[in-house]
């Protein structure tokens, strides 16, 4: 097992190596010019070559882009071009705040969207059943920003009880994941329904209730862990989608984190920002992936047997022969 | 009895076309059987019809709305809901429901538009690494790892940066950013086929292999991934409209309806009924495009039907 993240995280370097080169070459073709940005139209042709050349703009591209990676293996990400400070301090500061909200809206999808799924597969038809799928429904049809302005409209605009925008304590949190992660919410409870009835309906479960096991033994011990499978590969994406979805959230409640960081770059074309977010991203969610790989092989004991090496597993073909 | 037989001969050749028509439209998958499925759920009947509906307003608005989507009017700057405007005015006292009914057609049209090159990127790419597999696949598949490192509205952010607002852009931006999902669903779907036995059976009495790919691979392969496109469609839509929301996609002068949202944003304090009502028609239009969707899934894939 070991041995296996290992080789995983060391997968990892060259794709994320590629990324930094990818992401510096489509920075490269972005319209509009950074210096002429930060020197407003005013400047005259001699302020803009200095300002080039004390940003090093004036670099050859396979030099600028060589320093670049460089730097990054020392996990410097360079200046900001508006601001003059070190893009790896800020995202140092704002990154926690971004994962600490992707990671509570997984959290409170799996916690609510996973037993809803269950119960709705249990009484499939019955009326709290299609009272749940049509909530779920609309959920998923939102657009989640929407979704985030409607509860600042009822929550704080209304009725005041919590704070519309920026950061602090607990409250500050409420409206953001909910705007987030409602619509991933209803996403996992449907799939978990469906994936609870195709398994439900399965011999082996017809099986289990013709050998006389309880109701209950049934659904914990035989139905979910075979129908779990699918719903964890869905949640590594889900992940995804959350943090994603947290660049907008930080737009909506002006959350100082990774997205909101990343969009303001992209606004003034401030490309070391661009990069550096793209780059943490990027690793975050890889790591997310190998976590949900590693679940997956918790879960489903076949799996597990994969990754226990070639070595281990050719021994124990010998041993049963 | 020349003519007797002639007539015979042409009766039985026309029960033989009936006979293969009939096997066609009721063949599992085929577009009949979908049309057949969709028709006798009411849901998703009445979705499609909101759809069409919408889309066909949308392009009648100019002539059949009182109030033009642009026309600025500062005597009503921020009108609530009322009679001559029934869903009120912006923030320059254009009618909502003008602008809303007019903007449609960017909204819904984008869904469909990147969802359509998203799978054009996607089965090719899929369909060529899944069936020469070897170093093609590897290479194709490492590809795709790299794009799927970072979530697609991120991935979509950032094209749309390259490329530049506007509504064929966002279309672009979008339909790249959606590809590798489905080029995954493609090489998995046509290994599956490929391994399959009535493949190895075509194989053995010898079929060519244009044939199998044509008559057997890809018959067999295709139906999820018209189920994926199917409830795509939704999901590029909302992504549109968060792209417009942000600032990246079709830009303020054009009512999309994100974009009108992003604008609305700033007077929901005082003003929440410009916030409101675009919102309801995103989650109308994706709720119609998701309970067609959910139709199509069930027609093609009865194991799924909820």
């Amino acid at each position: 097992m070991g041995r296996y993240i290992l080789k995983r995280l060391i997968q990892m370097i060259p794709i994320l190596l590629i990324v930094a080169i990818l992401i510096f070459l489509l920075m490269s073709f972005v319209p509009g010019d950074p210096v002429q940005i930060i020197l407003g139209d005013q400047a005259t042709e001699m302020q803009i070559e200095e300002a080039r050349h004390n940003l090093g703009l004036d670099k050859p591209f396979v030099q600028r882009l060589v320093d670049y990676l460089v730097g990054i293996l020392h996990l410097d990400f360079g200046k900001s071009y508006l601001l003059g400070t070190p893009v790896s301090q800020e995202l140092l500061t704002r990154f926690p705040r971004t994962l600490l909200i992707a990671l509570l809206c997984i959290v409170f999808t799996v916690i609510f969207g996973i037993p809803i799924g269950i119960r709705c597969a249990l009484r499939a038809d019955k009326l709290e059943d299609r009272v749940w799928m049509f909530v779920t429904l609309l959920l998923s049809s939102m657009p989640g920003f929407w979704l985030a302005l409607m509860l600042v409209l009822l929550f704080s605009v209304r009725l005041g009880w919590l704070p519309s925008n920026g950061i602090g304590g607990w409250k500050y949190f409420v409206l953001p994941v909910f705007a987030n992660s409602l619509g991933s919410l209803a996403g996992i409870a449907r799939q978990t329904r469906a994936s609870m009835l195709e398994v439900i309906r399965s011999d082996f479960v017809t099986t289990a209730r013709s050998k006389g096991l309880s109701e209950r033994d049934i659904t914990w011990k035989h139905a979910l862990p075979n129908a779990m499978i699918p719903i964890i590969t869905i949640l590594g994406a889900r992940f995804g989608m959350l943090l994603g979805g947290t660049t907008i959230t930080e737009s909506v409640f002006s959350i100082p984190g990774i997205g909101l960081y990343m969009i303001n770059g992209i606004n003034n074309r401030d490309y070391p920002i661009v990069q550096g977010c793209v780059i943490y991203i990027a690793f975050t969610f890889s790591i997310m992936m190998l976590i949900t790989d590693l679940i997956y092989a918790f879960v489903d004991p076949r799996i597990k047997a994969q990754y226990a090496g070639p070595a281990k597993a050719k021994k124990k073909a010998e041993a049963t022969a | 009895m020349a003519k007797d037989k002639v007539k015979n001969e042409a009766v039985t050749e026309s029960t033989e076309i009936d006979y293969a028509a009939k096997a066609k439209r009721n063949k599992p998958g085929s577009l009949p059987y979908i049309w057949r499925h969709i028709r006798q759920n009411p849901l998703a009947m009445g979705s499609l019809v909101i759809i069409i509906a919408l889309f066909i307003l949308s392009f009648l608005s100019p002539y059949i709305m009182k109030y033009s989507f642009s026309k600025i009017s500062m005597r009503d700057q921020y009108a609530l809901p009322n009679s001559e405007h029934l869903l009120g005015c912006d923030e320059v006292g254009r009618d909502i429901l003008s602008r809303i009914l007019y903007g449609a057609k960017y909204t819904m049209s984008i869904g469909f538009a990147s969802t359509a090159i998203s799978a054009a990127i996607g089965i090719v790419l899929g369909a060529v690494a899944g069936y020469f597999g070897g170093w093609v696949d590897g290479l194709i598949m490492r590809f795709l790892d790299i794009f799927q490192s970072f979530p697609g509205i991120l991935l979509a952010i950032l094209i749309s940066t390259v490329l530049g607002p506007g509504f064929e852009k966002v279309i672009l931006a979008l339909g790249v950013s959606g590809a590798p999902g489905y080029a995954r669903m493609m090489r998995a779907s046509i290994l599956t086929v490929r391994g399959s036995e009535y493949i190895e059976a075509a194989q053995s009495i010898n079929c060519s292999t244009a044939r199998i790919i044509r008559k057997h691979i890809i018959p067999n392969a295709i139906s999820p991934l018209i189920i994926q496109i199917a409830q795509g469609i939704a999901a590029a839509g909302l992504m549109a409209s968060a792209l417009s929301f942000l600032g990246f996609g079709v830009q303020a002068p054009t009512p999309e309806w994100g974009s009108m949202l992003s604008s609305a944003r700033n007077f929901i304090r005082d003003y929440p009924h410009m916030c409101i009502f675009p919102g309801i028609f995103i989650m109308i239009t994706v709720l119609a495009y998701n309970l067609v969707g959910d139709a199509i899934r069930d027609a093609l894939d009865p194991r799924l039907r909820d």
